[in-house]
């Protein structure tokens, strides 16, 4: 493998400019210490090079640039986990990394390690458009129009130190998809583009803007339906210039784009977006086709190719292995290949916590993306691992591999797919412990033909109102809730971030913490008991309404 | 006050510094503050007579002096010279001198060493965005350098 597969492979250009700011963290580092710089002035320096405090540490989080990294980027991580964490890394819902024993002396050293493999930490925090979240099936699913990594690349560059919205009001999020069937939540995010192909074969953005979770949970509204990609730039630099002179800076908690854009209506922010880009010099901002192809250029693109029987062969391997066949069925999706097959490893062991993979783990997946598909790794923002393009007739081989380190669990899509965020173990925001009700639901639906029974079902479990377990979003959604020291969990369902995004609902009283599983597993039977022929949880939710639900989870007998 | 220079521009010194709201009524006044909150456009009528406009920053964190100065140059092509002033660091110099900004009064704390706005203007080799800035490619794709 000479030329990584599936993101932009830098140059020395690139490299230089990660060495600069590698530089200029070290001397922000040392005008702390030396007193210059107070510690309100470089808490938002630090946060911009991804450094947090948390409640007992210092937390690193790395940027993986549209979710994709390549093997020896992965072992690097891993690499880092072992020397300088407790062993394990954390992938989170922004398709990121990060590590929760980090001490602040070694964060230079570290960051010079990742610059090694052409990573960094840039933008993972702050004020400012954090790292461009896309499709984990980018230029593999079957369904996809337009391949977005190009442009969630693109996106990354532009963003990266952008002179003017560096110091916005309030973080800024950025998701992009070129498929029909959203993989992002694009219409949760600060800004969400979904690309299809034009009539000139350049491809055109729907944009949406001002959704997002949190204490305000907001379905992004459309923008614009079709902006032309000479134009993606400027719409968006006239989209945040609105924002950073007319965002409120007042309230941390009113400083989101969703907030003006409720409080103008998406139709004034349209009118203020249009002018901009009417005074703005648009051939300035003119994303050129040269410029598109350049960086196209720099993507290598897998040769896919495979055996005639491929398919054949998968097919007989499922039969003679009901095992397998289970896994295949959760954890795999349509390739646009007929010889290959997307694969996704699971990273929500039965009882686990979610996300977390040891250094061990992190190795033998980079060997296994080396030997299966192109030695490219894929970070989902339900916080599991893709391999993007294994051969049909390889993929049992594959799947015995995870097996050996603890990671064909069979549940992708399923109720054992808990996101969780990291909760009171780790935040200092806080309310509740999410990882040990995640653990626990885990382990009350550890058995993977149940799972297959109850089928699609999503749970989201948020410490606390910040919501970055997105609980909203999750057909049924956890919110973890402090009452009078105790833990509570608030019940939401019917959220969804997929098309036909919706916020889920609140069921009722929240719960204690020790009746919160029985009363989910209730939940469950009450949707067992009472579906029709073919329907997931949401559809009966939708069927029969809210009350058999509360009534079935309130149920104290 | 000290000034530093971001650029070619040599930092003028004014006797007369007003604001806003006073401009219309001070037709000697060549130099105008702007907080963080005005809206640029309003200086429409008056930018011929005016040499400065110092936009004042309440909080290093507040970005909004960016986009005002972005506006005087894009929007109204504003040709005098801008300045900085308030609570900035040195690690915002380029950010302020590619969004327009040609000079800054220099913090009091041990935010206006020179030599920190000096060092942090010359940190980055290339940029990965146009500014308003004369500029150049490097080599393909989005990277820009200034055109000296």
């Amino acid at each position: 493998m000479s030329i990584p597969v599936g993101h932009y492979q830098y140059d020395p250009i690139d490299r230089d400019f990660l060495q600069a700011r590698i530089a200029e963290f070290e001397g922000q580092v040392q005008r702390r210490l030396d007193g210059t710089l107070s510690e309100d002035e470089f808490k938002p320096l630090r946060l911009m090079n991804g450094l947090y405090l948390q409640l007992h540490a210092y937390m690193l989080r790395v940027a993986i640039p549209y979710g994709i990294l390549d093997s020896r980027q992965l072992r690097k991580l891993g690499e880092i986990a072992r020397r300088y964490d407790r062993d394990y890394g954390h992938f989170t819902t922004r398709q990121n990394i990060q590590f929760n024993w980090i001490r602040l002396e070694d964060t230079p050293a570290i960051l010079r390690e990742l610059a090694e493999v052409d990573m960094h930490a840039i933008q993972t925090s702050g004020n400012c458009i954090r790292n461009v979240t896309a499709d984990e099936y980018a230029g593999a699913a079957a369904d996809e129009l337009v391949d977005p990594r190009v442009h969630a690349e693109i996106l990354r560059q532009w963003s990266t130190l952008h002179p003017e919205f560096t110091f916005l009001p309030r973080k800024f999020k950025i998701a992009i998809s070129g498929s029909p069937n959203d993989r992002v939540a694009a219409r949760f995010h600060d800004i969400g583009i979904l690309a299809r192909p034009g009539a000139d074969g350049a491809p055109v953005f729907r944009i949406f803007v001002g959704g997002g979770l949190g204490r305000t949970p907001i379905i992004g509204e459309e923008l614009f339906d079709s902006v032309r990609e000479e134009h993606l730039l400027a719409t968006l630099e006239a989209i945040l210039r609105v924002y950073n002179a007319r965002g409120r800076r007042d309230n941390i908690y009113k400083a989101r784009i969703k907030i003006l854009v409720q409080a103008i209506g998406v139709e004034a922010y349209r009118e203020a977006v249009e002018a901009e880009l009417a005074q703005m010099d648009l051939e300035r901002y003119r994303l050129t086709p040269e410029a598109v192809a350049a960086i196209r250029s720099r993507f290598a693109v897998p040769q896919l190719e495979a055996p005639a029987d491929a398919d054949a062969v998968l097919a007989q391997q499922r039969r003679d292995d009901p095992l397998f066949d289970r896994w295949v069925r959760s954890n795999t999706h349509v390739h646009r290949d007929p010889g290959h097959i997307i694969a996704t490893v699971s990273l929500k062991p039965a009882g686990g916590i979610p996300g977390d993979a040891t250094s061990a783990q992190i190795a033998r997946l980079a060997d296994l993306a080396d030997a299966y598909s192109f030695g490219e790794i894929r970070i989902t923002h339900l916080q599991n691992v893709v391999l993007g393009h294994v051969r049909k007739d390889r993929l049992r081989d594959l799947w015995l591999g995870l097996s050996e380190v603890g990671l064909a669990e069979a549940n992708i899509g399923l109720i054992g797919d808990i996101v969780a965020c990291p909760g009171l173990d780790y935040c200092a925001l806080a309310n509740a412990r999410s990882i040990p009700i995640a653990q626990k639901l885990g382990a009350r639906f550890a058995d993977t033909a149940l799972q297959a029974e109850i089928g699609a079902l999503r749970i989201n479990i948020s410490g606390c109102i910040n919501a970055c377990g997105h609980h909203h979003a999750g057909h049924i959604g956890l919110l973890g809730v402090d009452k009078r020291g105790e833990e509570f969990f608030q019940l939401t369902v019917g959220g969804r971030a997929e098309n036909g995004a919706a916020i889920g609902t609140i069921l009722g009283a929240a719960l204690p913490e020790d009746e919160t599983v029985d009363a989910i597993a209730r939940l469950v039977d009450c949707y067992l008991g009472r579906r029709e022929s073919g329907e997931t949880f949401l559809d009966t939710l939708t069927r029969l309404g809210h009350e058999p639900f509360r009534e079935a989870a309130y149920e104290t007998v | 006050m000290k000034l530093f220079e971001l650029g070619e521009r040599t930092a003028q010194v004014h006797d007369v510094l007003v604001t806003l709201a006073e401009l219309a009524e001070r037709d000697d006044a060549r130099a105008v503050l702007l907080e963080s909150a005005d809206d640029p456009a309003l200086l429409k009528p008056y930018l011929n007579r005016l040499d400065l406009v110092v936009l004042r920053f309440p909080g290093f964190r507040d970005g909004r002096g960016f986009t005002q100065a972005r506006e005087l140059r894009e929007y109204l092509r504003f040709s005098g010279e801008i300045r900085a002033e308030g609570h900035i660091l040195p690690d915002q110099a380029a950010f302020l001198r590619r969004c327009g900004v040609d000079s800054v009064v220099l913090p009091k704390d041990g935010n206006g060493d020179p030599a920190l706005w000096e060092k942090q203007l010359r940190q980055f080799p290339v940029a990965y965005q146009r500014s308003v800035l004369p500029e150049r490619s490097v080599g393909p794709g989005l990277r820009v350098e200034e055109v000296s």
